[in-house]
């Protein structure tokens, strides 16, 4: 009985793992020309944004994300951000600032090749914290900083 | 018609640092035309990715709140000069660009 048991399982696995590969295969291109996740793009506070995006993962705060950007900023048409996530495999890097009328900003997904480095240029509505949310090893971390925008840009 | 899509690289220690800046306007679908005084229609690109050889290093979504002429920077090891480098664009109204640069 125990046998069999143990029989059937291994049985299983195999072709669990099976699927797995053929499934690996299938999964490539797709996630090469990933959905947009517009739900979260169109989401209006930063909770549902970050609901939507990260479904339900837990985000722990964390010191080694650096935000690098101007405390205070003339035009909020052109806010230049760079962000050194600090964690050596990053595979995500996420931008939403809190008080734009969409927060979600940008999604970076990096590959291992990639450092976890991003430098852009984004636009801010009002005075606002940015954030970050960093994916390292599966789990994700979060920084956020609060900039003061004179001039909104956002048109 | 000139490319969209401006490349520089550089190379040290083995990390290839990456500046390119994508020319594309970025209308968010809030601006009105200063002159009509009409509601600009959102133009803005969705996704941009990155290819080092025939892989894809980067990956990017983006929202309108990017910045008009959008500018990216990253950094990625594993290539040598002479290496080819691709980013592409694709935007809301279907319209995209791709350009080429060899890694130096």
């Amino acid at each position: 009985m125990v046998n069999s048991t143990r029989r059937f399982f291994l049985k299983a696995l195999i072709a669990g793992s099976t699927l797995l590969v053929g499934l690996g295969g299938l999964l490539k291109p797709l996630i090469a020309f990933a959905e947009r996740n517009k739900e979260a793009f169109s989401a209006k506070t930063e909770a549902e944004a970050i609901a939507e995006f990260f479904t339900n993962q837990d985000i722990i705060p964390s010191d080694a994300i650096k935000i690098g950007v101007h405390d205070l900023v003339e035009n909020g048409a052109v806010v230049p951000v760079e962000i050194n996530t600090g964690f050596p495999e990053a595979s995500s890097i996420t931008i939403l600032v809190e008080k734009n009328p969409n927060p979600l900003i940008a999604n970076f997904d990096l590959s291992p090749e990639c450092s976890g480095f991003i430098a852009t240029r984004i636009k801010m509505a009002e005075s606002s914290d940015i954030i970050v949310v960093v994916r390292s090893q599966k789990k994700l971390f979060s920084a956020r900083k609060f900039v003061e925008v004179i001039e909104g840009g956002c048109g | 018609m000139a490319s969209s899509i401006k490349i520089r690289t550089s190379i040290k220690d083995g990390l290839t640092t990456v500046r390119s800046i994508l020319r594309h306007p970025m209308h968010t679908g809030y601006e009105k035309d200063p002159e009509t005084g009409n509601t600009i229609p959102a133009h803005y690109i969705e996704k941009v990715i990155v290819h080092h050889g025939n892989k894809l290093i980067l990956q990017c979504d983006w929202s309108r709140a990017v910045s008009s002429n959008p500018y990216l920077s990253f950094i990625f090891s594993g290539a040598k000069a002479g290496d080819t480098l691709r980013i592409s664009w694709s935007d809301n109204k279907r319209e995209s660009d791709t350009a080429e640069a060899i890694i130096q």
